[in-house]
């Protein structure tokens, strides 16, 4: 019997590299220089000053911005003042038909916004391409349908327009942030003034020009490009009746500070810490991949990052073994390369910031893991950072890194589980798996977070609201009490 | 000889006892015309710190409870403030008003905690929402209580003002640091009388009398408060209190330009139960 | 330790089946209690999650050259199958030839792992690949219903295999399965592994039938712990055949038992799998869940019928750069 099979020699695994497969970025124009767009058109600064943008993964210029003093900003607020009072009065229908269109712009022109993301901010051509910008179009979408319906949204409201929002908007999701302000703040009545953050500014920009092509009134929708003091001076502008901010908790407070007693109304969305949990009925594969998701997506430049993994004792070995070997897999480099998972810092001063916080962990004594990939040579790049052993008391326990790395502590109950999650200022988010249904509302019930994601991370639609406890913020984006913070006669 | 009637003393309410001021002073309770009515406890910073802490205490317990629990125990609130009728008239009258004026407080007082009393297993029916997300998920918000407020009360009307602001506050599970109206402050005296005979548990409100200029800064800059209701505390040195609470990004909810607090319409709104909720929002995923 | 028993019984430098061998860490026979133990340490699977795992990876894009290889690599794991009742020796031998040479004009295209019939068709099957290192794969033990009695399964493989088959394809008893004897499942297993001899075994768990990936997992689980060689999907007689994520909790289940057991286990993705673009994608999939050294057609394989001439389609378009029309490519 089987007297036929003959000895077949046996053959080498077949290398299956990923050959480099890079976005094309002819589609894609940058001018050399940019305006500020006040009053539906580019305008020279009034400061006579340019900063340049660069491309993080190449540290090459990619254009000058120009950048907003006062005066621009004064400008811009009246700008958005003079067109408020038509635009406010605007029927709904009509303001929904604008924003309808918008979506669809973005939508059309999905991959060109994409790839200018990608350029400027470093992040993954992946996730521009199939996270930032389909989300984008659908925030518009959303609350496109929201501008004639409004007086359906709360019990007893007779909705008002609060007038101009003044909206500061941070460098890791730059298009989208601006949608989550935005989309509600027009749908609402309200005009604009955006700050985007001074090292994504482009697609904003890039964004203004669409809103132009859409026909949109002159001064309805502004941008006021420049650091921390542009937007300063956009908080502090008396014509501003509404300050939305995204970004660190520092500044948070700094503006509750600096618009203390004016009656500026105001919604933060700062930063986290948030506890990803696993427990020891979880599906393992999935909370391995929604812990690598957690952390790792957007090089962690996410406020909502899972940077506390609390893995139930029992089966930490295990997890953290299979979270190594996964590691090992992920792809680190050029962030227009359609397989990288992880691509650019931001920028080289935040890359100094994860570097510092990464040796104050390891000086802490906490075990460090980074797989063994390389880095490219130019640009700024961190590699995925594990730490075991951290405890509650380390630094890298506390501090947002917001960076590519993960601090990992374990748990023995679910109520240390609970303990250990919200032990912590902020109360952005929180993850939990485990197969047990009673356990999952135990835990959502008491983790301190404004969003919980339970076998799942990471996962945003506009109909969702998102925004946090304590520290990490208050008011609430997306969904319909995404429209509150943009409305008045709530009473 | 005529009998001697013994008065009252006036102390704080904090974790359902009535301690005296650990500074051991006092400050006088005049009425409209500066007689001295009674001495009143002067709540000092460490009694401010003692009551925000067992109000921390109690928030868990009391959120833990079912709304209609919390909706139950706010209406026999209102009982005993009904059974207390005539003391709070009484009061109230020393102040100033009528009769009559009187009257008609502490009976929108009353109603108004039976108000809100019916709002504590429905508010969340309202505020909450399932949300209809793209993807196999299952996507619900819901309203939850911020944690411990600090609550300016008004100056006046001092026992409507009063009940106008702490009722939103607790029914929705949160615990509360009160400060009564300094100048009238025997109406919240009484008023934590009838707390404690409520069933109320422990903790949950807590009333201080005493110097407002003092205990105001206190109160916004303590890190431990989630959110302080301005109402009682009008524009004039909200800013104060705002910087103040900005180092814990402690909410801060402001009073409107002006303030009927008679009128249903303008002071009492379930939105003034939900200023003082935090949004939770929880995704899972819908599978086999 | 990694014990790569399929190479064994594949290469034919063949240990004969002992019965530690048979069942690598439960033992030949076992209670019920036993392998209840052992199966409840299966972790769950969350449906959602898997299946957005395994689209993130469909989005990993192959340029040319890594495509080409692919390619090679996707006939070469290849299980060319005909499972017709009106198969006859005619379409057997011509499929053969199809299996050595898939395109005749042109040599360079490598020969498919094995030929995948019915027993009836094994001697002819036997008899067309001779003097070939093709592979000769039955579908055994009552295929594709698995229900008869296990005399009947077990003689029904002992034929194959010694009319020349050296892979064998059973399924396990879903009904019992689903009924939870899991005992039962498990002795067939066992059985019909004895009675391959040294003929490789590849366990179908019919997935289409199990309803949910836990039952995957579950099952997964149940026949490497029973000593099958390769875990395989379908039969491809029961729609939903192979999907992507099914492969993907097979994959980790795998994976899994050669961290508990040192046994790497192989997998065979069959039914469904039509396109080049899709096989790529499958193995893109094994790629990242289980590494290099798993690409080759000793760990996985593809079972399919019609893939093959779309994956030749897109060769020779890569390489002359011109779309391609199907009819100038052999039917069999």
């Amino acid at each position: 019997m089987n007297e036929k099979t003959p000895a077949k020699p046996e053959i080498a695994p077949v290398d299956f590299e990923y050959a480099s497969s890079r976005e094309a970025t002819d589609l894609v124009e940058i001018d050399d220089s940019y305006g500020l767009w006040i009053n539906g058109a580019s305008r020279s600064p009034a400061s006579k000053r340019y900063f340049s943008t660069i491309n993080p993964a190449t540290e090459e210029p990619l254009a000058r911005i120009a950048e907003a003093n006062e005066r621009d900003v004064d400008r811009a607020v009246k700008a958005a003042r003079k067109a408020s009072d038509s635009w406010r009065r605007t029927p709904g229908k009509e303001r929904a038909k604008y924003l309808f269109r918008i979506a669809r712009m973005i939508q059309e022109r999905a991959r060109e916004f994409a790839v200018l993301e990608t350029l400027d901010g470093g992040k993954p051509i992946k996730e521009s391409r199939d996270f930032d910008i389909p989300l984008v179009a659908a925030y518009f979408f959303y609350y496109a349908g929201w501008a004639d319906k409004l007086e359906y949204a709360f019990p007893g409201l007779k909705p008002e327009p609060l007038g101009v929002a003044g909206q500061v908007i941070p460098w890791n999701f730059p298009l989208l942030m601006m949608s989550w302000k935005v989309a509600p703040a027009l749908a609402t009545g309200n005009t604009v003034v955006l700050k985007p953050a001074e090292t994504t500014s482009l697609t904003a920009l890039a964004f203004a020009r669409l809103t132009a092509e859409a026909g949109l009134p002159s001064g309805v929708f502004n941008v006021v490009t420049g650091a921390g003091p542009t937007g300063a001076s956009l908080v502090a502008h008396p014509g501003v009746d509404k300050v939305a901010f995204t970004g660190s908790t520092a500044v948070g407070k700094a503006i509750q500070r600096s618009i203390a007693g004016s009656p500026k109304h105001l919604t933060l969305e700062l930063g986290g810490k948030a506890p990803h949990v696993v427990f020891d009925d979880a599906p393992i594969d999935q909370a391995i991949e929604g812990v690598v998701n957690g952390i790792f997506f957007n090089q962690g430049h996410v406020c909502c990052a899972g940077s506390r993994l609390l893995v139930q004792e029992s089966i930490a070995d295990h997890f953290v073994d299979k979270l190594k070997r996964r590691l090992e897999t992920l792809r680190v480099g050029d962030p227009l390369d359609k397989n990288t998972d992880v691509g650019a810092i931001n920028s080289e001063a935040q890359l100094d910031k994860i570097t510092e916080l990464v040796d104050v962990g390891i000086e802490e004594g906490a075990g460090i893991y980074q797989p063994a990939c390389e880095l490219p040579d130019r640009g700024y790049f961190f590699k995925p950072t594990l730490f075991t052993g951290v405890s509650q008391s380390h630094r890298i326990a506390q501090e947002e890194i917001f960076g590519p790395v993960l601090s990992i502590m374990t748990f023995r109950t679910p109520a240390e589980a609970i303990e250990k999650a919200n032990n912590t200022p902020y109360g952005l988010s929180a993850g939990v798996w485990t197969t047990k249904g009673s356990r999952i509302l135990w835990m959502a019930d008491r983790l301190k977070a404004g969003v919980v994601w339970a076998n799942t991370y990471n996962k945003f639609d506009p109909a969702s609201p998102f925004g946090g406890y304590q520290e990490s913020g208050f008011g609430r984006e997306g969904g319909k009490h995404g429209l509150l913070p943009y409305l008045s006669g709530v009473r | 000889m005529s009998r001697v009637d013994v008065r009252k003393t006036y102390k704080l309410y904090v974790g359902g006892a009535f301690p005296r001021s650990e500074s051991g002073r006092t400050y006088p309770a005049l009425d409209a015309a500066d007689s001295v009515l009674a001495n009143v406890a002067d709540g000092s910073r460490k009694d401010l710190r003692d009551a925000v802490r067992v109000a921390r205490g109690a928030q868990a317990g009391w959120a833990e409870r079912s709304g209609y629990n919390r909706g139950q125990v706010l209406y026999r609130v209102a009982e005993m403030v009904e059974d207390r009728a005539d003391t709070f008239v009484d009061q109230i009258r020393a102040s100033g008003p009528t009769r009559a004026q009187a009257k008609r407080e502490v009976d929108r007082s009353i109603d108004r905690l039976v108000w809100y009393a019916g709002w504590g297993d429905k508010f969340a029916q309202v505020f909450g929402n399932l949300n209809p997300v793209q993807g196999a998920f299952f996507n619900i918000s819901a309203p939850e209580p911020t944690g411990v407020v600090g609550i300016v009360s008004p100056e006046e009307p001092a026992l409507l003002g009063l009940v106008s602001r702490m009722a939103p506050v607790v029914i929705s599970g949160n615990t509360a640091v009160l400060l009564a109206s300094e100048r009238w402050p025997l109406t919240a005296i009484t008023f934590s009388e009838a707390l404690a005979t409520a069933d109320l548990p422990a903790g949950v409100v807590n009333i201080l009398t005493g110097r407002k200029d003092k205990l105001v800064p206190v109160l916004s800059a303590h890190m431990d408060v989630n959110a302080i209701d301005a109402w009682g505390n009008g524009w004039q040195g909200l800013d104060a209190i705002e910087i103040a609470a900005a180092d814990s990004v402690t909410r801060v909810v402001r009073p409107p330009r002006s303030i009927e607090w008679a009128d249903d319409r303008s002071s009492q709104s379930p939105h003034m139960i939900a200023d003082f909720t935090e949004l939770k929002t929880v995704w899972h995923p819908k599978g086999l | 330790m990694t014990v790569a028993r399929g190479s064994d019984s594949i290469s034919g430098v063949s240990t004969p089946a002992t019965i530690s061998d048979t069942s690598p860490i439960l033992g030949q026979s076992v209670s019920r209690r036993s392998l209840e133990t052992y199966l409840r340490a299966t972790p769950s699977v969350d449906e959602v999650a898997a299946n957005e795992r395994a689209a993130a990876l469909a989005t990993r894009s192959i340029k040319r050259e890594s495509k080409m290889h692919a390619l090679e690599l996707t006939i070469r794991m290849m299980d060319l199958t005909t499972l017709e009742g009106m198969d006859t020796p005619g379409k057997v031998t011509q499929l053969a030839s199809k299996a050595i040479r898939p395109d005749p004009t042109d040599p360079t295209i490598p020969s498919v792992a094995a030929l995948c019939v019915y027993p009836n068709m094994v001697p002819t099957a036997s008899e067309a690949l001779h003097g070939t290192d093709i592979h000769l794969a039955a579908v055994a033990s009552y295929f594709p219903s698995g229900q008869a009695p296990l005399a009947v399964r077990v003689a029904d493989t002992q034929w194959a295999q010694q009319a020349g088959a050296d892979e064998i394809d059973m399924v396990i008893d879903r009904g019992a399965f689903l009924s939870g004897d899991f005992v039962k499942v498990y002795d067939d297993i066992v059985a019909v592994k004895e009675a391959c001899g040294p003929a490789h075994l590849k366990v179908i768990l019919e997935t289409g039938e199990l309803a949910t990936y836990d039952n995957v997992r579950k099952a997964s689980m149940l026949a490497m712990a029973a000593g099958a060689d390769f875990i395989k999907t379908s039969t491809g007689k029961v729609s939903p055949a192979s999907t992507r994520p099914v492969t993907l909790v097979m994959l980790e289940a795998i994976r899994d038992f050669e961290a508990m057991t040192g046994f790497q286990i192989g997998m065979k993705s069959a039914g469904g799998i039509r396109t080049a673009k899709d096989a790529i994608r499958y193995l893109v999939l094994v790629s990242e869940t289980m590494g290099k050294d798993w690409m080759t057609p000793r760990m996985f394989r593809f079972g399919a019928s019609s893939l093959l001439n779309d994956v030749l389609m897109q060769i020779r378009w890569l390489r002359s750069g011109v779309y391609q029309n199907p009819d100038y490519f052999t039917k069999d």
